[in-house]
């Protein structure tokens, strides 16, 4: 059977141990024999978004070190998947990062063109917004962007379809930025929270009572808007929704 | 504005302060964004175009010297004359000296990018000529002594009272008029009046042919065509990329041009000019400026394929909420981010940073100019040359120590949750700028590490 490493992104693992447990939980349910290596750390991607990609080589090596032996690396964090399909490069262990490169998965990615899974048995009787995150969109490509002109194909929609009871709300703006953008979320605080309250708004004018996606940092900072403004809506990472019932 | 605000985060700050403003500002650029989408989905061949416009001016920059030694001959021989500028200041000398051998004193100017980067105006109102704008935007933004906000819609960030103010304090339009008819009126009488009376006028330029020694200039208003047909003296001014090789090329731009810029077809007047009229004297400066350098950097190289279409602001989700001038360049947006720190690296240190990566732009671009990577690689060069500041430097050696060693990280976690901290929030080592607007995640009882010790392993 092939081995799965889990990749639980630092802020994942600190703040929201959920997510990463949904993650785990859901992969073990679809019969995947699943690991976390426990030295794992960070992807390195704040760093490098920074400025300073030039640091990151002792967390790169570290993560080859953790997760060079499995066949595959899956994550529930789309940014931080891109980071490293982009830039994980070590001195030392340069075909094992190259490799590694490959092989490492967004979670909805992986469940729709690894394991193409089609029927989900899970439920969850609400109105749910999804958040299309940039890097997942448009860099991963989990969904038809909208500025291309090319056919419309959605890879989160795909599996939360396979929801029972869940409602899908449409939105103003299909895809727009929701400003979290890593550091810029503090070195530009005053565009970074009005890109948020927009895009929560769009979630709260079309009804609804859960915003969802494939990354917990965009998730993160909507819900510290949300909880600002003392709203309802709630947010939960889409792997929390996929394992629900 | 205070003055004191100088870079990006800054002056956005200010801008937000108004979030009508911000929120009108945001909703007009994106519903012309979406006048580009219906525009772009009418043309079924739409992603074929911007390959082949990439591929024509990814071979014009790689053949640039041989397409400008054959752009300036046939120039030459149609009667125009050629000019070369290494940098703004010789470009504002060059047509200052045309005006002095005339002896005019008063220049119309149809929108040109290149002269604002140049800061023409100022340059030539120092040596005391009078230089007026006749694209209404422009026009508005010089009466209110500011520089364009937006290449194509410079004063987007304009409401219509605020420009009727203007108008009655400088055209004499009665106060508190704000109806868009009445304004562009008083404003059509006022320009056709400076069109018949000066001398000489200056154009941009959108396209050179190097085939014909042509050159095209886009407007919407038909004011270059009214300047330049009406003046003893034409001088147009062009950042060297503008080549094009031949003149087949043309519709692939002019297709893709004013689709992307406004959602239209194509603007209302694409003029060729090749050469003079009798009895006109025709002036061409090509201008370097920092071009031939950026063309040195094989990273960056790809920002000069851009054709000035505006779409990457209009679709961009910080440049809709933090408005032109946050940008403190003449090419705002994120195709002016990765132009500027070619030009300067330390003042333009901060607008690589003001982006959230998220790909937008490239997307929009007809001509695939890779902007989002470009900004993170110019991240990374801003970081290298020292100019991060040292609270950012110290933040980022802490996290990347923490980082590195899985015993540290798990202690510091633990440790109240280290990374409350230092991620993803890593500036300056302090979280006010999070919590001011935001509330913090809830800190869980454990891990995601510490569930799995106990519950899996
Ligand atoms: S970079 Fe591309 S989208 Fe932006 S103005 Fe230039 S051509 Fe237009």
């Amino acid at each position: 059977m092939k081995r799965v490493g889990l990749f639980i992104p630092c802020y994942v693992d600190q703040f929201y141990p959920n997510a990463g447990i949904a993650t785990y939980q859901l992969l073990k349910k679809l019969g995947l024999d699943v690991t976390y290596p426990t030295g794992q750390t960070c992807c390195g991607q704040p760093m490098a978004n920074s400025g300073f990609e030039h640091l990151t080589g002792d967390c790169n090596q570290l993560f080859v070190d953790n997760f060079a032996e499995f066949d595959y690396i899956v994550s529930p964090s789309g940014s931080c998947v891109l980071h490293l399909k982009e830039h994980l490069h070590t001195e030392k262990s340069e075909p094992q990062a190259a490799a590694i490169r490959t092989k490492v998965y967004e979670l909805v990615e992986f469940l729709v063109d690894v394991l193409q899974v089609k029927n989900l048995k899970a439920k969850f009787p609400y109105k749910v917004g999804l958040h299309q995150s940039c890097h997942g969109q448009r860099g991963l490509l989990l969904t038809q962007m909208s500025e291309l002109v090319a056919p419309y194909f959605s890879k989160p929609q795909q599996l939360l379809a396979q929801v029972e009871g869940l409602e899908l709300i449409n939105l103003k703006r299909e895809d727009e930025c929701c400003g979290f953008g890593g550091t810029f979320c503090v070195v530009e605080e005053a565009v970074s929270v009005k890109m948020g309250k927009d895009r929560v708004k769009d979630h709260q004018a079309n009804g609804a009572e859960y915003i969802t996606g494939a990354d917990m940092s965009c998730l993160m900072h909507m819900e510290g808007i949300l909880k600002r403004e003392n709203s309802n809506v709630k947010v939960l990472h889409i792997a929390e929704i996929l394992n629900a019932g | 504005m205070s003055t004191t605000a100088k870079t990006h985060p800054e002056l956005s700050e200010v801008f937000n302060k108004d979030e009508q403003r911000v929120n009108w500002h945001d909703e007009t650029l994106w519903w012309i964004r979406q006048k580009r989408d219906k525009s772009a989905h009418s043309i079924p061949e739409w992603e074929v175009l911007r390959e082949k416009a990439s591929q024509i001016k990814n071979n014009a920059l790689s053949n640039l010297a041989e397409y400008l030694v054959s752009f300036e001959e046939k120039a030459l021989a149609n009667g125009i004359i050629v000019h070369w500028a290494a940098d703004a200041q010789e470009h504002n000398q060059i047509v200052h000296q045309i005006l002095q051998k005339h002896d005019i004193r008063q220049l119309v100017k149809s929108k040109s990018m290149l002269t604002e980067e140049c800061h023409l105006n100022e340059y030539l109102e120092k040596q005391g000529l009078e230089v007026i704008d006749s694209d209404l935007g422009e026009r508005i933004v010089q009466l209110a002594k500011e520089p364009p906000s937006h290449i194509v819609l410079p004063c987007i960030h304009k409401k219509k009272e605020e420009i009727g103010d203007l108008f009655h304090q400088h055209l004499g339009v009665a106060a508190g008029t704000s109806d868009p008819q009445i304004l562009t009126e008083a404003a059509r009488v006022h320009l056709r009046e400076t069109f018949l009376t000066r001398r000489a006028a200056l154009t941009g330029v959108n396209f050179a042919i190097a085939e014909t020694g042509e050159f095209v200039v886009c407007t919407n208003e038909g004011n270059a065509d009214m300047g330049a047909h009406l003046a003893d003296v034409h001088i147009a001014c062009m950042g060297i990329e503008k080549i094009i090789p031949k003149r087949k090329h043309l519709g692939v731009f002019l297709r893709l041009l004013a689709r992307s810029a406004t959602g239209q077809p194509i603007t209302t007047y694409s003029s060729h000019f090749k050469k003079p009229r009798a009895g006109q004297e025709m002036h061409l400066v090509l201008v370097d400026n920092g071009r031939t350098v950026q063309m040195g950097r094989e990273d960056f190289r790809a920002s000069l394929k851009c054709i000035r279409c505006g779409a990457c602001m209009n679709t961009c989700p910080v440049y809709r909420r933090s408005g032109g001038h946050s940008y403190h360049y003449a090419i705002s947006g994120p195709i002016g981010a990765i132009l500027a720190p070619n030009l300067d690296r330390e003042k333009y240190a901060d607008l690589p940073f003001a982006s959230t990566l998220c790909g937008s732009c490239s997307n929009v671009c007809p001509v695939k100019i890779d902007i989002h990577q470009q900004l993170y690689k110019w991240r990374q060069v801003i970081v290298q040359e020292g100019y991060a500041t040292s609270g950012k430097k110290m933040s980022m050696k802490i996290m990347n120590y923490t980082l590195s060693s899985p015993g540290v990280y798990k202690t510091a976690g633990k440790a109240g949750r280290w990374v409350l901290k230092y991620i993803p929030f890593a500036v300056n080592n302090h979280f006010n700028p999070w919590y001011k607007q935001r509330e913090m995640p809830e800190v869980p009882k454990e891990s995601f590490g510490e569930w799995y010790k106990k519950n899996v392993k």
